[in-house]
């Protein structure tokens, strides 16, 4: 039956109530989980605080998993759902400058907003940083546009990558995410040890 | 009874934060096919102000007509609403918790202020290049998309962390 508002069961006169509305519960649990501080973020790239790689591949591998679950009791239409499209050249530029931006920053977009609602001087110098970075980006576009459609393989998904069925998929997502659960808990404590 | 500073600093469990996040993205999944973003609303944001100051420039240039359409304006767009939704979300938790205060900068006690304000504009400069190129950020791309299983999304989550810590020793001096 889902996507609720693509197969009619909710008027899309609804649309932006419900985005205000997801929008707070995303808001509310970043802020909770600690995301609005750029310092707890940044831990993860130097092994004193893992909260980001906790949170976050905790939160794909639920998502992951309830999608699966859905698809198989047939509660929603997997083929509806929006799927990214990939450019492997964009998305490959377009990581590795995000990811500098990371590390330089300490934000990330939807943290930093958080960071700004609770008073962070330097998440709103962040977000004044998004806004120049994205009128930079639109204003070069012309000179850009080869990378930005560079490597186009569609709206593909990794089991069309790996040729791997959706559920082999979200087990071997969930072994990686455990795994890596247990290797961040022991070099946390190596590297707090060593801090005292 | 816990004063305000200690309570300031507590937050809630990381992983039953992970598992009502990911709850979050099924629903929004669920009920809208799409998921959820940050950076779309300020695309948006810059999208519309140029239509305002230049409409001719941004009807043709080749990335702002691509947001544009004569049906509805560009902030009547679902992303913008929900990021006004972060925005109220964030301040009633850090409400809650006591951790809204009047402006502060947080940094190292290694860097001064205006230093990180410096590095925290820059930081912000690099993610909006960057999120244009991945097609989203860390919600939108990484977060949704490695959810849904889109290829590109596995590929945000992997070179965004990936860079993170390949260019973390350059910036140590920031944080650590």
């Amino acid at each position: 039956m889902g996507p609720l508002i693509s197969q009619g069961y909710i008027n899309p006169e609804w649309n932006f109530v419900i985005a205000l509305l997801l929008g707070v519960a995303f808001g509310y649990i970043l802020e909770a989980s600690g995301f609005s501080s750029s310092r707890r973020l940044a831990g993860v790239f130097y092994g004193y605080d893992f909260v980001v790689l906790r949170v976050f591949m905790t939160a794909v591998m639920v998502a992951m998993i309830g999608l699966v679950y859905f698809d198989y009791m047939n509660w929603i239409d997997i083929s509806q759902i929006f799927i990214l499209p990939t450019f492997l050249t964009s998305v490959i530029v377009g990581g590795v400058i995000m990811g500098l931006g990371f590390i330089m920053g300490g934000y990330c977009p939807g943290t930093s907003f958080t960071g700004v609602a609770i008073g962070k001087l330097d998440a709103v110098f962040f977000t004044a940083g998004l806004f120049l970075g994205i009128f930079i980006f639109s204003s070069a576009f012309p000179l850009i546009e080869g990378i930005y459609y560079g490597g186009e393989l569609g709206p593909v998904t990794v089991m069309d990558t790996f040729g791997i069925s959706r559920g082999l998929f979200a087990f071997l997502f969930i072994v990686a995410t455990i795994s890596a659960f247990i290797l961040v808990s022991w070099i946390q404590k190596r590297v707090t040890k060593n801090e005292v | 009874m816990k004063n305000l500073e200690e309570r300031s600093e507590q937050y809630i469990n990381p992983y039953l934060g992970g598992v009502l996040l990911g709850l979050t993205v099924l629903l929004t999944v669920y009920i809208t096919g799409r998921g959820l973003g940050a950076t779309g609303a300020v695309k948006s944001t810059i999208v519309a102000a140029v239509d305002q100051v230049a409409p001719t420039y941004a009807e043709n240039q080749a990335y702002y007509s691509k947001f544009l359409s004569d049906d509805h304006h560009p902030m009547n767009n679902w992303l913008v609403f929900e990021t006004i939704g972060i925005f109220v979300g964030a301040f009633l938790s850090g409400l809650i918790a006591g951790r809204v205060k009047k402006f502060r900068i947080e940094h190292s006690p290694k860097i001064t202020p205006k230093t990180r304000l410096i590095f925290a504009t820059l930081g912000g400069v690099f993610f909006g290049i960057g999120s244009q190129f991945g097609r989203g950020c860390t919600s939108g791309a990484a977060l949704n998309g490695t959810a849904t299983m889109a290829t590109a999304g596995l590929l945000a989550m992997i070179f965004i962390f990936g860079s993170g810590y390949l260019f973390a020793y350059f910036f140590r001096k920031l944080w650590i």
